[in-house]
């Protein structure tokens, strides 16, 4: 019994000073980031490798899950004789949910177990040891142009995965079920507000891209340098961001659309 | 004056003691080699000298500066004057061999492109590597790997080199170059060094003093040629390699006839 109570202890002791660790390394980032923008070169080349190398991905599912929405949509809204709103059902659900949560859910799986590999392998071969005793700080020269790169990444993904699952939803629609592409389209602007969907959504995905790329890059600088410990920090990251960006999605939809 | 003064360092991890008051002057110019047996913290010792881990307890001096009194600015001031060569080379595995030796130089000085060039050959042609300058790192031997991260450690023109374990599992060429290397460093650029190793025959070729660490402490210092004819048991029995004698081949344990018995008993 007591040794229950004593593990439950050190698990709680731990769990508050990984935290406690974690917002320590969430500041000494933010304080490296404004250094990014007199080397520019070190950003635009962490935002091909987080951002572009994901760009495939996310026009992929997009596509996909636009055309799943369509398919659905119009199944539903046929017996409505509502077929016409698909436009709107599509977009809203794309630009307000779908298109936020899936992309950083995708970005997670991609960019963000990659940044964790990398941080923590360069950790395990002490070539952040090395840094810091070249008097460089990694958390300057390599954590913070990385996070930024993910901050910026992010909503750019989620902009894409949405317009590409617009025209995906379209596709179905339209193409293989015959809706009116007029209607689609006119309705879908009607009813589809810029701040309270467009911004909104927006505003979610900065939220994850900053959630994300700072649990992937944390537990890539803080994993055991062990082949072990690198393999799971990498699952940790994947882990924790998913239960990070639906449990903060149903605060921001809570927030956002809940007086509605 | 000794160029880094360490007095009653303790350093514990959790419970375990790795120092309990060590006493180690390292004097400029000269190659000083820290020895022991594996798991003694001798990478800890550079690892606290260079201002990676705080002491429990002593202090540590670097040029008259108490390390670990420092503020981060001056800690990396300190130690752009710092050269360390690690175990695994540690070199950015992202970029060839020529930036690698670079790097240090893009990172504190403005100094122009074509210079940059041209101090970078001339530490690569120092190690006999300026012609894998286009090499990555993935594509370099052991040896190679850590001949141009001593390139890199030189970049700045240190006052000191640190080696972590610079010939553990070396070939007998490579481990010959590095020796070789070290020497001509230390005499040539006027370096301090500090070798860490538990390679006997190679460190005691070219040390001129050796502190042996133990348990957390200093068992025996002096010229190699001094520890040779130590009369201590336990420097013979380091400095000959002999499997058993003061350090028991045997991991502490109850006797083996009770060991046996204990089980019969239990059947």
């Amino acid at each position: 019994m007591i040794e229950t109570i004593r593990s439950l202890g050190r698990w709680g002791l731990g769990t508050f000073e990984r935290l406690g660790r974690g917002h320590l390394f969430l500041f000494r980032t933010l304080a490296g980031v404004p250094e990014i923008f007199l080397r520019l070169s070190l950003l635009v080349h962490q935002l091909f490798s987080v951002g572009v190398l994901s760009v495939f991905l996310i026009l992929i599912s997009g596509l996909f899950v636009g055309m799943v929405l369509g398919l659905q949509g119009y199944n539903t809204l046929v017996d409505f004789g509502a077929e016409e709103s698909l436009g709107v059902l599509v977009s809203l659900s794309l630009v307000r949910e779908l298109g936020p949560v899936v992309s950083a859910l995708l970005f997670a799986g991609r960019a963000g177990s990659a940044l964790t590999a990398e941080i923590g392998l360069m950790k395990s071969t002490e070539q952040l040891s090395g840094m810091e005793m070249m008097a460089v700080d990694p958390i300057h020269r390599v954590i913070a142009p990385r996070f930024l790169a993910g901050l910026i990444s992010m909503p750019l993904l989620a902009a894409l995965f949405s317009a590409v699952g617009i025209f995906g939803g379209f596709l179905v629609g339209h193409g293989l079920l015959g809706v009116d592409d007029g209607a689609f389209w006119s309705q879908m602007q009607v009813k589809t507000d810029w701040y309270d969907d467009v911004l909104n959504g927006v505003i979610k995905s900065i939220v994850f891209g900053f959630v994300v790329t700072w649990i992937a890059l944390f537990e890539g600088y803080d994993a055991t340098p062990t082949s072990e410990g690198v393999g799971r920090a990498t699952t940790r990251t994947v882990v924790h961001s998913a239960f990070a960006i639906l449990g903060l999605d149903f605060v921001l939809t809570a927030l956002m659309f809940g007086e509605g | 004056m000794p160029l880094i003064k360490i007095r009653d360092l303790h350093f514990y991890r959790g419970d375990r003691a790795i120092f309990e008051g060590v006493n180690i002057d390292i004097y400029r110019g000269k190659i000083t080699a820290i020895m022991g047996p594996s798991g003694t913290g001798k990478t800890t010792l550079l690892r606290l000298i260079g201002g990676q881990l705080r002491p429990d307890r002593g202090t540590i001096e670097v040029d008259g500066q108490d390390v670990h009194k420092l503020s981060r600015s001056e800690l990396y001031e300190l130690r752009k004057r710092m050269g360390m060569l690690f175990q695994s080379g540690a070199l950015l595995t992202d970029i060839p061999v020529f930036d690698n030796v670079a790097f240090p130089l893009r990172e504190h000085t403005d100094l122009p492109e074509s210079m940059i060039h041209d101090l970078v050959l001339m530490k690569l042609q120092a190690v006999g590597l300026r012609g894998a300058r286009d090499l990555m790192p993935s594509e370099l031997s052991g040896g190679m790997a850590r001949r141009v991260a001593l390139a890199r450690a030189v970049t700045l023109d240190p006052m000191m080199v640190m080696y972590d374990e610079p010939f553990t599992g070396q070939d007998p060429i490579s481990m010959g170059t590095l020796v070789n290397l070290i020497h001509k460093m230390n005499d040539a650029m006027d370096l301090t060094s500090i070798v860490v190793s538990h390679d006997v025959t190679e460190t005691a070729e070219i040390a001129d003093v050796i502190y042996l660490l133990s348990e957390g402490k200093v068992i025996e210092k002096g010229s190699p040629v001094q520890l040779k004819r130590s009369s201590s048991q336990w420097v013979q029995q380091f400095m000959q390699g002999l499997p058993d004698g003061p350090v028991p081949f045997h991991y502490s344990n109850v006797s083996l006839a009770d060991d046996l018995f204990a089980q019969e008993e239990s059947a």
